[in-house]
């Protein structure tokens, strides 16, 4: 987030958003008023720093309670946590483990997240540069609604109104590809991994959305000026000057909704019709499950080693959010001549 | 759930007996259409205490515990009783950590459990207290054949797979004289853990045992089966879906209007599903408590006359000794309600079974003993 690295790209005034990235921040007068400012500046200072701090204290404190009450039910265990496909933590013999839910879990994220992100990015784009001013401000506001809606009535829609259109939608695809790796399997449809990816797409949608346009909007429109000078289409001057400007805020964009995409649980557990198993067949009913469904669906009844073995699942997700997070991070940051956007 | 007075359906089979009669008085919940003696005013009978308590567990008995509640409350005033449908586990585990002062379970107490609950009873036992019976129906969506009859091979062979159009031999046979389709069957379990679950998996294991031998357990664990959340989710799924078969609590299939199946046990004809059947069920259950632990041992292979094998019973755990003399007073009177006449007939009409009257007594006589 280095703001001072950033080439001074516009002298006019007049063409700058307020708050738009490539505005050098000016340096405050370090001399003037040393003593007053000192007070404040002090004050601030440990105010931001324990904010910063509490935030790692609350990751921190969430990442011990998860290893302290995922251990005993490990420990119990009578399967392998990290390569068997079973899930029955209360039987009087445990056996769970994490690779089906773990394999579903990124499995219908990922595909959410191919569905999602190219009507995304449409939308985004429509609203910044294509559509008229007015269409775009009622365009947003709708998709901040939808960005509003909670999870559980995606779910029931997913269920009583989606669930019969991606029955058919599955019949045909696997009929006429169904040497396609992901529409091959069994011909009972619905309830699916596909279903799930439906839902997640279309929840994660208006956050990818919204988040896109913030930044589209801030490509300095001198750029833009340049590209259409030089002769550009419109669609150039957006390939051109607006996406590579926009591309580290469209992954952080994308980051927030692939991880809200693997941490889904109600809308999930409602649509999905689960099974422990690793299968690329998201169109057959019984295609997977995944972490946050299974814990809502298993916790009520769960016994205390069972309940263990949810929360062990509840560290893999932890875990795989951190790692989603962290690569996010490296590719942002190997861009970071645009990264004021984030 | 719904009362009574909207669900003609579980009129029909469940209260069909007492509906006869009088029909407004299945629309209120306060009448006794059995016993005129006592007949308008059941809370009358009920001796109150004061007090507030907390109890968790089991929400198969949710709405049992819903009405008798707001029967109790009605008629005594000065008293608070919350019952959280938090699941059997958790209410056993919040039992043994002292936070509640009853819990509900969907099984009797595990031998891992039971250590647990006698510490928290100060070494006296818990006991387990059957008090709701609540039958589970099979519950399917075929057009064009309302009667449907099965036996528990057959359950067994659909819900794994082996069976997979309505036209096998297998149903065909039971039921020579329906009309049945050539397609392919769409069974469905619960996707949640569930004592509905646990108990068909007992059931079948014991009714069917070549065919099931896919083990017990409150998740499902048979190959194969769609499947959907809750009670309330699967019979939507049922009832959207043509050629689906579930098993589900009565009341819901009922509230539904889903045809239910009736089960050929070995007895002379194929039992109905009905409050007195599910009761006959219960009747032949032996006791394997011992003292005023009244844990039953079903007999899901029961082939005696109009008993209907596949009936969950939930508990109410509480301690012999060793209860907090703060709410000791309420929890004996609450369960003595619930236990008695009166408080078991509060729960026909919603989807529920009165215990039978010999076990009730001994229930209502565990509850006196408790201090």
């Amino acid at each position: 987030m280095s703001l001072g690295s950033l080439p001074p790209v516009t002298t006019d005034p007049a063409s700058a958003r307020p708050g738009a990235p490539d505005q050098p921040v000016p340096s405050l007068p370090r001399t003037a008023g040393r003593t007053a400012e000192r007070r404040g500046d002090r004050a601030f200072r440990g105010l931001s720093l324990s904010a910063g701090l509490s935030l790692l204290g609350i990751i921190l404190a969430i990442a011990v309670f998860l290893v302290v009450k995922a251990i005993p039910a490990l420990q119990d265990n009578t399967a392998s946590f990290l390569t068997d496909r079973v899930w029955d933590p209360n039987n009087a013999q445990p056996a769970f483990g994490i690779v089906a839910l773990a394999f579903g879990t990124v499995l219908s994220s990922v595909l959410a997240l191919l569905m999602a992100l190219p009507v995304a990015l449409g939308v985004a784009l429509f609203i910044s540069h294509v559509a008229p001013r007015r269409l775009a401000g009622v365009l947003g506001y709708v998709i901040d609604l939808l960005a509003a809606v909670p999870s559980v009535v995606y779910g029931l829609w997913g269920i009583f109104f989606l669930n019969d259109k991606v029955v058919v939608a599955s019949a045909f695809l696997h009929e006429h590809a169904g040497w396609f790796p992901l529409f091959g399997g069994d011909d009972i449809f619905g309830r699916s991994i596909f279903l799930a990816s439906i839902v997640l797409a279309i929840m994660i949608l208006p956050i990818i959305a919204s988040l896109s346009r913030e930044v589209f909007l801030q490509v300095p429109v001198s750029q833009q000026e340049a590209a259409l000078a030089l002769g550009a289409t419109r669609w150039e001057m957006i390939r051109t000057a607006v996406l590579p400007f926009g591309k580290p805020g469209v992954i952080g964009a994308t980051m927030l909704g692939l991880g809200r995409a693997l941490g889904e649980t109600i809308a999930v557990a409602i649509v999905l019709s689960p099974a422990f198993v690793v299968s690329l067949d998201i169109l057959s009913t019984n295609s997977g499950n995944t972490i946050a469904a299974n814990v809502a669906l298993g916790f009520a009844e769960a016994s205390s080693t069972g309940r263990g073995a949810l929360i062990a699942s509840g560290l893999v997700l932890f875990a795989i959010t951190l790692v989603v997070n962290v690569i996010a991070r490296a590719i942002i940051y190997r861009r970071r001549e645009f990264a004021g956007a984030l | 759930m719904t009362s009574s007075a909207q669900t003609s359906r579980a009129s029909r089979v469940l209260v069909a007996v007492s509906c006869v009669a009088v029909l407004a008085a299945c629309g209120t919940d306060e009448q006794r259409p059995f016993d005129q003696a006592s007949d308008g005013q059941p809370a009358g009978q009920i001796a109150c205490a004061d007090g507030s308590l907390t109890a968790a567990g089991s929400s198969a008995q949710k709405n049992a515990m819903d009405e008798w509640v707001r029967a109790y409350q009605s008629a005594c005033k000065a008293s608070t009783i919350n019952y959280q449908p938090s699941g059997s586990g958790a209410g056993i585990e919040q039992f043994v950590a002292g936070t509640v002062a009853f819990a509900g379970t969907d099984s009797s107490l595990k031998d891992q459990e039971v250590v647990g609950a006698t510490a928290r009873c100060k070494g006296a036992p818990a006991l387990n207290l059957p008090m709701v019976i609540g039958p589970v129906a099979l519950a399917y969506n075929l057009p064009g054949v309302p009667e449907l009859v099965l036996d528990a091979p057959t359950i067994a062979k659909v819900f794994s797979g082996v069976v997979t159009t309505w036209d096998d031999p297998a149903i065909a046979a039971l039921n020579p004289q329906a009309k049945l389709p050539s397609s392919r069957i769409q069974p469905f379990v619960r996707s949640d853990e569930s004592g509905t679950t646990d108990n068909l998996q007992k059931y079948l294991k014991a009714a069917a045992p070549a065919q099931w031998t896919f083990g017990t357990g409150k998740k499902f664990a048979g190959p194969g089966n769609q499947s959907a959340p809750k009670s309330d989710g699967v019979t939507q799924a049922v009832k959207t879906t043509p050629n689906a078969i579930s098993y589900v609590e009565v009341s819901f299939a009922e509230n539904a209007g889903l045809d239910v199946a009736r089960i050929a046990t070995g007895a002379s004809a194929p039992v109905e599903l009905t409050t007195e059947s599910a009761a006959e069920a219960v009747e032949s259950a032996t006791v394997k408590g011992s003292g005023n632990d009244l844990a039953l041992e079903l007999d899901y292979a029961t082939k005696d006359e109009g008993a209907y094998p596949i009936v969950l019973v939930t508990y109410e755990i509480a301690c012999q000794s060793g209860n907090d003399p703060a709410s000791l007073p309420l929890v004996k009177s609450f369960l003595a309600y619930t236990a008695s006449e009166a408080g078991q007939d509060q729960l026909e009409g919603a989807g529920y079974a009165p215990l039978p009257s010999s076990l009730r007594k001994k229930v209502e006589a565990s509850v006196q003993s408790l201090s």
